[in-house]
């Protein structure tokens, strides 16, 4: 098992809120494994609700949060209590992070070209102005454009597909192996978000670029990404395959995860409601699964027992309905 | 029978600068027709001037925003009004909540976050019109919150004890208490995810059967109109390329940049390479000439880049905008030959 070159094991965040007599603690993430391969390059999605713990595995990853329990290895190495600054610095270049919403990554009284060239002194990948512009012209090239065309010019005159581009560039300045994206394509037009898709799918399948793209939109996933997990309050409750996951999804929600894309074709309107969450608090409380409040084929265990994890031609799924004891 | 009637409207963001006039063609001669109960969908790009359509349409035009051209006329069960020429806020009022609604966007950031959601809505209500007492007011806030499948213990809660899904659907709640005749709503499904996504379209769908209203409804994301509207106009760069039933714009659409927006669609099961659109819709400050699309076109012809398209039907209910249409002649005449 040399071969991965991010792993997360047992990896699990527990927030307490409330006050001290009131004290409520939520899992946001529950023990989550997966692993990204060293060998060839991959974009794994994790899918998933808002308010299912997906951005919170992400800023584990990057180091923003510390996991509670649990640990993060890239290569070899644990990466989730470095103490040492070049420890530190040696990590940031290998993962870097892409954000969801570009007109607030960028300031707009700034240039969008300091970004880039902040980020190459920084990093001392170039020690004068002069090497940097090779270094961020080179970068810029690798999304599809130069440092030419950008030069001089404040966010506001970009549209969202191109800042986000921008966005990418700033992030291969490092020249990373993984980079992390969260939501990346939720604030750019529907028009656009193919353009920022297909970009990722270029880094990974001909620059080597590794990308764990986080979103809720099935459709982008199924076309960009080679393998998925499904996040349901803290708990990876489907891992696998996208075309094993989305193709034939066996747990309840991906089920109606997949159910609820809207697809784009007027005769195939959805027919009946679903089942929706009043608090998101509640379901994170929940003793047993956590869909059991709305899953359609909820059975008694599911209330009281949390599921394990069943192992099925190459995919894990968390549920009830397909162990042994059933 | 048409509740709604806009005709050639033009509304513009007038700016001055040390002298200097500029104007933002947001709405540049706008002519439709919406029907009693039914939901019509309103699509394009971002900056293609959906938003300041739909505030045109609620009759609240402020600086920088004129009015230029053109009406905008409601039926309201034999009552015609033409909110434009309300001149007081006073006038506009009392068609508002009861006969016209609007659902911005963003709006479910519209919440008083240190009011409990039971003060937001006896703000709202009260308003609008006058109760005995509070307690009428609130049986009514709650069999309107029951008839929407909402539970009436929210009206407790502030708003950020609600996730955003449930603050949207709040919002709407709010917006069609009054029982609306047309509700005119901005992107409501838009940065939610697709579950709470699903429940606002299904909420939006109650509303409708339950009150037999009409509901405008704006947003980027073709899959939503696919599964809600039954008719659908696609804008850009402030003026209406194509406008269809449903079924005709996905099935047999005619103009390029709407057969551009399908194209870019994902779906799940489809791996194929797909590109988004070329290029991004044009500054309405100065926008190109002639046919304004003609810029990212793959078949522009040479009058394309001269001439402007008139709105013509090239089927029974089916109106498109482009030479490329098979009978198009219309040339818009008020459009100068440049700016």
């Amino acid at each position: 098992m040399n071969n991965t070159l991010l792993k997360a094991d047992d990896l699990t965040k527990v927030y307490n809120l409330g006050r001290v007599f009131s004290r409520e603690r939520i899992v946001a993430v529950n023990k989550a494994n997966f692993s990204l391969p060293g060998d060839t390059p991959q974009i794994f999605t994790l899918a998933g609700e808002s308010g299912s713990g997906k951005t919170t595995v992400a800023k584990m990853i990057l180091g923003f949060v510390e996991p509670s329990e649990g640990k993060i290895l890239y290569g070899e190495t644990d990466i989730t209590h470095i103490k040492s600054r070049a420890q530190k610095m040696q990590f940031m270049r290998e993962i870097q992070p892409v954000f969801q919403n570009p007109f607030e990554t960028f300031n707009p009284l700034k240039r969008v070209s300091t970004y880039l060239f902040e980020t190459t002194i920084n990093f001392g990948i170039a020690a004068n102005r002069t090497e940097a512009e090779d270094v961020v012209n080179s970068a810029l090239e690798r999304v599809g454009l130069s440092l030419d065309t950008i030069r001089g010019k404040y966010p506001n005159e970009y549209s969202g597909g191109q800042l986000q581009r921008v966005s990418v560039a700033r992030s291969l300045i490092t020249n990373p192996s993984v980079l992390v994206t969260d939501e990346p394509v939720s604030m750019v037009d529907a028009s656009l978000r193919m353009s920022i898709v297909n970009l990722f799918k270029n880094l990974s399948q001909q620059q080597g670029v590794s990308v764990v793209y986080i979103t809720h939109d099935l459709a982008t996933a199924y076309y960009v990404s080679d393998r998925i997990a499904i996040m349901l309050r803290g708990n990876l409750v489907e891992i696998g395959t996208v075309q094993q996951v989305l193709d034939d999804p066996k747990h309840p929600y991906t089920q109606i995860l997949k159910d609820s894309v809207p697809e784009p074709n007027p005769d195939l309107r959805w027919d009946r409601d679903i089942a929706l969450t009043d608090l998101e608090r509640v379901e994170y409380g929940l003793s047993g699964c956590k869909f059991a409040g709305r899953c359609p084929k909820v059975m008694d265990v599911c209330r009281s027992e949390d599921p394990d994890y069943v192992e099925m031609a190459g995919r894990r799924v968390k549920c009830h309905l397909y162990g042994e004891t059933v | 029978m048409a509740v709604l009637q806009v005709d050639r409207l033009k509304a513009h963001y007038i700016t001055q600068l040390y002298g200097v006039r500029g104007s933002v063609k947001a709405v540049d001669g706008i002519t439709l027709q919406i029907e009693e109960n039914e939901i019509f969908g309103i699509a394009g790009e971002s900056g293609c001037g959906k938003t300041t359509l739909i505030k045109t349409l609620t009759g609240v035009v402020q600086p920088p925003l004129k009015v230029l051209d053109g009406s905008v006329r409601y039926d309201f069960n034999g009552q015609h009004v033409d909110i434009l020429s309300l001149k007081k806020n006073a006038d506009r009022r009392r068609y508002r909540g009861f006969n016209v609604s609007y659902i911005p966007q963003g709006s479910m950031n519209v919440l008083n976050p240190v009011r409990k959601i039971r003060k937001s809505f006896w703000d709202f209500v009260s308003a609008h019109r006058a109760f005995a007492n509070k307690s009428e007011l609130f049986d009514l806030v709650e069999s309107h919150l029951l008839s929407l499948g909402l539970t009436p213990g929210i009206l407790n809660a502030f708003p950020h004890q609600l996730s955003g899904g449930m603050r949207q659907r709040v919002t709407i709640a709010l917006a069609t208490i009054l029982k609306p005749m047309v509700i005119l709503a901005d992107e409501p499904s838009t940065a939610l995810d697709v579950i709470m996504q699903r429940g606002v379209i299904q909420l939006l769908k109650k509303i409708k059967s339950e009150m037999q209203n009409t509901i405008v409804l704006v947003t980027h994301d073709l899959a939503i109109h696919a599964n809600i509207c039954d008719r659908v106009a696609i804008m850009y760069a402030g003026e209406i390329v194509e406008e269809a039933p449903v079924k005709e714009i996905f099935h047999d659409a005619r103009h390029p940049y709407t057969q551009f927006l399908l194209s870019s669609l994902p779906a799940i099961g489809d791996k194929e390479e797909r590109l988004s659109a070329p290029g991004a819709p044009p500054s309405l400050h100065n926008p190109p000439t002639g046919c304004r699309f003609h810029p990212r076109c793959p078949a522009a012809k040479h009058l394309c880049k001269e001439k402007s398209p008139e709105l013509f039907n090239a089927a029974p209910h089916h109106r498109v905008a482009c030479f490329l249409t098979e009978g198009a002649e219309g040339v818009r005449e008020d459009r100068g030959s440049s700016r």
